[in-house]
């Protein structure tokens, strides 16, 4: 095959591979952080923590009951959305009505907790976690080999992110969250448990990213501070992107992966800063980001 | 005197540390038409928020068809057959008219059909895959009012409902609220203007300070006028 760019064709599709797994976990990242800006008014700094538990749990599924990654993917979003529950309903809801930099310390506090239990007790060196049976190996596309593992991750993201955003823009329960997003006291008046929905929402968030960090478990090292290193990237492209914007979250997430990969092969020195020079960009032409609105 | 459909007595509301109500006391009977009247700031708005529960405290007693709802949150009140369209009329910009239509639930039996809302409100049927937000003031403002009636919802708060419309438009509320009536709909309204409400309503309370300060009835109001024309110093 020949080459494109100068590029060999394998490097180049290789890289946008890259590009495109990282984009599917900075997709949703911030598509969890929009849904909980949104209707909760709270940056969740603690996003990065919860994506990193959701990892974690799984291996101890794993390594301590034997519980595999396919129930994990279950179990994990539904136990780590509890503990974001419980600390929406113990500590968030006192928030709500006081400026972001509160929510943002506080989630920001709660995170280095979590990460300093969990380097404490699995140190910081990281764990492996296999790659599932049926996933092993890869499939050769004709232009380049493609790891299962890393398309039913690219796929399985997609997926996820549309059919969030079409329960959000597309039905009934959805038009009840944009509702109160503008305007929960009036949607409370109607009869509607505003309290209730936004404790179930911020347990949905949560759910996203331990979710994500199950998919991420057998990409990378299992290790307490993998959030860490990725959220700050995360909430670089939600700025991009602008909060609170369900489709600009997932577009700016998949696009900025994608460039990101494809900086790496045309100027690979760039790689690791190209997303906060774009953020600069944005920030100094749109303000509210690509896609977000002024508020 | 049947028993009020709602009772207000020594009502008191706060927005932070701003005491707005200080004791007021009211009552509406079921079917009836009830206009609250005052200046601006005299409390009306608040009294409305202060029934639905969407106010910062409130203390005192509100009493819904003989069921205490002081100290409920504000969605279990409107689950007792209450519906509040507010002044700024509360249309949301993400979604579009028809979800705006169908968003309050149902809360009770025998709320009005669609089909009658748009019987009521013609301009909405062809409006109803625009942004909310992106209607004419009246059209917003018969959405508004058209949303609470699908609900089932007996009583209804309207906080200024021909506030900044056209004449022609004021009309339309106007004849809209007097069927309403005829439906079995008792309503609360809140009107700077009391040459509409004398056109619509039973009875009035005025209000100043955040107290109920008079009650004159529909057919006293020719005989009160000029104390009327000094309470809302027009």
């Amino acid at each position: 095959m020949p080459d494109i760019f100068g590029i060999p064709p394998q490097a180049l599709f290789g890289q946008l591979l890259l590009g495109l797994i990282n984009g599917a976990f900075y997709a949703l990242l911030s598509l969890g952080l929009a849904v909980i800006f949104g209707l909760l008014n709270i940056i969740n700094f603690t996003h990065g923590a919860q994506y990193m538990m959701g990892a974690f749990v799984a291996w101890m599924l794993l390594n301590w009951l034997g519980v595999g990654y396919w129930w994990a993917l279950l179990i994990v979003p539904v136990t780590v959305g509890l503990t974001g529950i419980l600390i929406e309903r113990t500590m968030l809801h006192r928030l709500y009505k006081l400026d972001h930099l509160y929510g943002l310390l506080l989630t920001f506090g709660i995170a280095l907790i979590i990460q300093g239990v969990f380097r404490n007790q699995f140190g910081s060196s990281g764990l492996p976690y296999g790659i599932p049976a049926q996933l092993r190996g890869g499939t050769d596309l004709g232009f380049m080999f493609m790891p299962n593992y890393r398309g039913w991750v690219v796929v399985v993201s997609l997926v996820v992110c549309l059919a969030t955003w079409f329960v959000i823009e597309k039905t009934k329960l959805g038009s009840y969250l944009r509702a109160a997003t503008e305007n929960p006291a009036l949607v409370q008046s109607f009869g509607i448990n505003v309290p209730r929905m936004i404790t179930l929402t911020y347990g949905f968030g949560v759910g996203l990213a331990a979710f994500t960090g199950v998919l991420a478990a057998p990409i990378y090292q299992v290790s307490p501070l993998m959030g860490a290193d990725l959220i700050i990237i995360v909430f670089a492209v939600v700025v991009i992107g602008g909060m609170g914007s369900i489709m600009g979250s997932i577009l700016t997430g998949f696009g900025l992966g994608i460039i990101e990969g494809l900086t790496k092969v045309f100027y690979p020195e760039a790689s690791s800063t190209v997303i906060f020079v774009i953020m600069v960009i944005v920030l100094l032409i749109k303000p509210a980001g690509l896609f977000g609105r002024a508020r | 005197m049947a028993e009020a459909m709602l009772s207000v007595s020594g009502l008191n509301a706060w927005y932070g540390e701003s005491h707005i109500l200080h004791g007021v006391d009211f009552q509406v009977r079921e079917g009836e038409v009830v206009t609250l009247l005052g200046r601006n700031g005299a409390g009306k708005t608040t009294t409305m928020k202060s029934v639905m529960g969407i106010v910062g405290s409130r203390k005192g007693s509100v009493k819904f068809k003989g069921t205490e709802t002081i100290s409920l949150p504000s969605y279990a009140i409107a689950r007792q057959g209450i519906a509040f369209c507010p002044e700024e009329r509360g249309i949301f910009a993400s979604l579009d008219v028809k979800e705006n239509l169908l968003l309050p639930p149902a809360v009770a039996e025998g709320g009005l059909s669609v089909e009658t809302i748009f019987e009521l409100f013609p301009n909405l049927k062809e409006r109803l895959a625009s942004q909310g937000t992106k209607l004419s003031g009246g059209e917003q403002q018969m959405l508004a009012i058209g949303r609470i009636l699908r609900t089932g919802a007996k009583l209804l708060l309207l906080d200024e409902p021909t506030e900044g419309l056209a004449p022609v438009i004021v009309q339309q509320i106007g004849r809209t609220i007097r069927r309403l009536k005829n439906e079995g709909f008792t309503i609360l309204l809140v009107e700077q203007n009391f040459r509409f409400a004398a056109t619509v309503a039973d009875r009035h309370y005025v209000m100043e300070h955040g107290r109920v300060v008079d009650e004159i009835a529909n057919d006293a109001l020719e005989a009160n006028m000029e104390k009327l024309h000094e309470y809302l110093g027009v």
